[in-house]
């Protein structure tokens, strides 16, 4: 089932982002030609995943020509020439963002997100703009506008989400690599979905300036591809101080890809017991623990340790995320940008009617949660009480990184499922996201990397570090993936029904 | 936890969203799953716990007050539904 890679085909389920740059440094390729065969990839295999809102065939060839031209006068960067895509959630200077809403159908942002900005100076090729659930709101990618993304590995199952776009782009080798964004587990739980890497940095690591926002104290870019070598080396050039975004840190950025080979050898690694319980699929939880003995066959140890707020994790994360949604979601009236309805009567027909047409189900709902808990009277019992309790999680992780250097443990409780198996009952939804909500809320960097497959499907596994320790958590998963060959699986795209 | 339609139709005015009769129920039975989630908050004793609402507990920097923007009107409206002499055309407010 599983395709084996073709060293004559540079680009593919085969290809990184190191390997690319490579044969580019070697003159063995151009960017043309790598873009324009990324292109046709997605024009030939897109249609079976609709992992794609919008494609810059024009944009993309003109940025490959001129990446080669940078390259033959000596100015390459460190990914000059690389293609790849960015979540529909970043803004991109004269290129449709939709963030997946109506809202935002024919929204043409005047400039670039910093993340945009700092890519495009390390030389990457932009290919389009990857779906996504809504407004970032979802664990599946079905509450998109553009219609639901499919996993590549099984396509009547989903891919995760939000960020399932770039998952399954990535995945199916589409393109080699692509950002997104993780609130509360999208970068990690579509990585693990869809049996690629990515990484959720520490808050304020990555600037947040044209990322539109969705919860702001808990968004975050990161990196998402094949390898943590690769999610290294876009790391290296999406982070740093941005003076733009005054939650952005100015702690200085490492070389990831330099401290790939730091020895694992004496590191300690908590499982966390709440991570292993019957929310768990036990044929998951076998599989992380077969995994988590290759760590310890690399010399790190293993430690029980104890997350007890687990739990707390889902009421705390869809009090203060809805909140904060809602507020954020209050720019769009219908004047400045974005969707406006016909024939108004009045202002208040304006909004209300512009706001309504625009946004999903699934955004509304939590808008109208997010307000109800907001407002006068129950502040203190929900918003409050959240962000109380918030800090009770921060320091349960406070506690436990006193005994180990990292906290490991599954992704996701299962495997990729059906499209529409959750979409009636929203809570159990948000279940998905029991294992990745904590790190948001305490802003630590976390990351998923393919841990191995069951019946076909991909299963991943968790990282957990310290603030500001992602290179712990890269070189710990890059050492696993010299051991292992889980993250070049690549899936063949025959599985599953073409309709849902 | 049951809550009112006439909550959520606040609610609905508040957010300046609007929500149909027909899909009232549905709508009231989601949020009330909701509510209840949230109700294993209220089991936890957090007496004098500071709220953590920045995850590392940064706070907000200052910068010097000076200009730092030039005047992008054209560029900032070019995205604008409805624009006439640099100004955002509303329905009229004031007969």
């Amino acid at each position: 089932m599983a395709e084996q890679k073709d060293p004559s085909a540079p680009v593919g389920p085969g290809s990184s982002l190191r390997g690319l740059r490579e044969l580019l440094e070697r003159g063995e390729t151009t960017s043309e030609a790598l873009t324009q065969e990324c292109l046709d990839r997605i024009e030939e295999l897109d249609p079976r995943l609709n992992s794609f809102i919008s494609v810059d065939r024009d944009g993309a060839l003109a940025q490959a020509r001129a990446a080669d031209e940078r390259r033959a006068q000596g100015k390459a960067g460190p990914l000059t020439g690389v293609p790849i895509a960015h979540k529909d959630i970043f803004c991109t200077r004269g290129l449709r963002t939709t963030c997946a809403s109506r809202m935002l159908d024919s929204f043409v942002p005047p400039y670039d997100a910093t993340v945009v900005e700092r890519l495009a100076a390390a030389g990457v090729v932009v290919l389009g703009k990857t779906n996504m659930d809504e407004f970032a709101m979802g664990s599946s990618n079905e509450n998109s506008f553009f219609g639901a993304c499919r996993n590549p590995w099984d396509r009547s199952r989903v891919p995760g989400g939000s960020s399932g776009g770039s998952a399954a782009a990535v995945a199916a080798g589409l393109v080699p690599a692509a950002t997104g964004t993780d609130t509360g587990g999208s970068i990690r739980q579509p990585a693990s979905l869809c049996g690629i890497t990515g990484l959720k940095p520490t808050y304020g690591r990555v600037s947040r300036l044209g990322m539109i926002a969705f919860a702001s104290s808990l968004d975050q870019g990161g990196p998402m591809a094949r390898s943590a070598e690769d999610c290294a080396l876009l790391l290296s050039a999406m982070a740093g101080h941005d003076p733009r975004d005054s939650t952005s840190s100015d702690v200085a950025v490492p070389d990831y890809a330099s401290e790939l080979s730091r020895p694992l050898a004496g590191l300690r690694i908590g499982l966390p017991m709440e991570y292993f319980g019957e929310d768990l699929d036990v044929d998951v939880a076998n599989l992380v623990c077969t995994a988590l003995a290759e760590y310890e066959a690399l010399g790190a140890e293993l430690v029980e340790v104890s997350l007890p707020r687990t739990e707390l994790a889902i009421p705390a994360y869809y009090v203060i995320a809805p909140a904060e949604a809602s507020t954020n979601l209050s720019r769009f009236d219908g004047v400045r940008y974005g969707h406006r309805c016909d024939n108004p009567v009045d202002l208040e027909d304006l909004y209300t009617r512009s706001r309504e047409e625009g946004f999903g189900a699934e955004v509304q709902r939590r808008i109208l949660v997010g307000t109800y808990t907001l407002s006068s009277g129950y502040y203190d019992a929900y918003y409050k009480r959240a962000q109380q309790v918030r800090r009770l999680i921060a320091d349960d992780f406070a506690s436990a990184f006193k005994e180990v250097d990292l906290i490991a443990g599954p992704t996701s409780p299962g495997v990729a499922f059906s499209l529409g198996a959750k979409t009636a009952d929203p809570t159990a939804m948000y279940l998905e996201d029991v294992y990745t909500l904590s790190a948001n809320l305490a802003g630590l960097p976390a990351m998923s990397h393919p841990a191995g497959f069951l019946r076909g499907l991909p299963v991943g596994l968790q990282l957990i570090g310290q603030a500001f320790e992602e290179s712990r958590l890269l070189s710990a998963a890059h050492q696993f993936q010299q051991r292992t060959d889980w993250h070049r699986r690549a899936p063949t795209l025959d599985q599953g029904s073409a309709a849902p | 936890m049951d809550i009112s339609s006439d909550t959520i139709r606040d609610m609905a005015q508040l957010a300046r969203l609007r929500v149909d009769d027909s899909e009232l129920p549905d709508i009231t039975h989601r949020f009330g799953a909701i509510l209840d989630m949230f109700e294993d908050l209220s089991a936890v004793d957090v007496s004098g716990v500071e709220p953590l609402t920045n995850p590392l507990d940064a706070t907000q920097p200052l910068r010097v007050d000076e200009v730092t923007e030039t005047n992008q009107r054209e560029t900032l409206q070019s995205s604008a539904p409805l624009v006439e002499d640099g100004l955002y055309l509303v329905p009229r407010v004031v007969e």
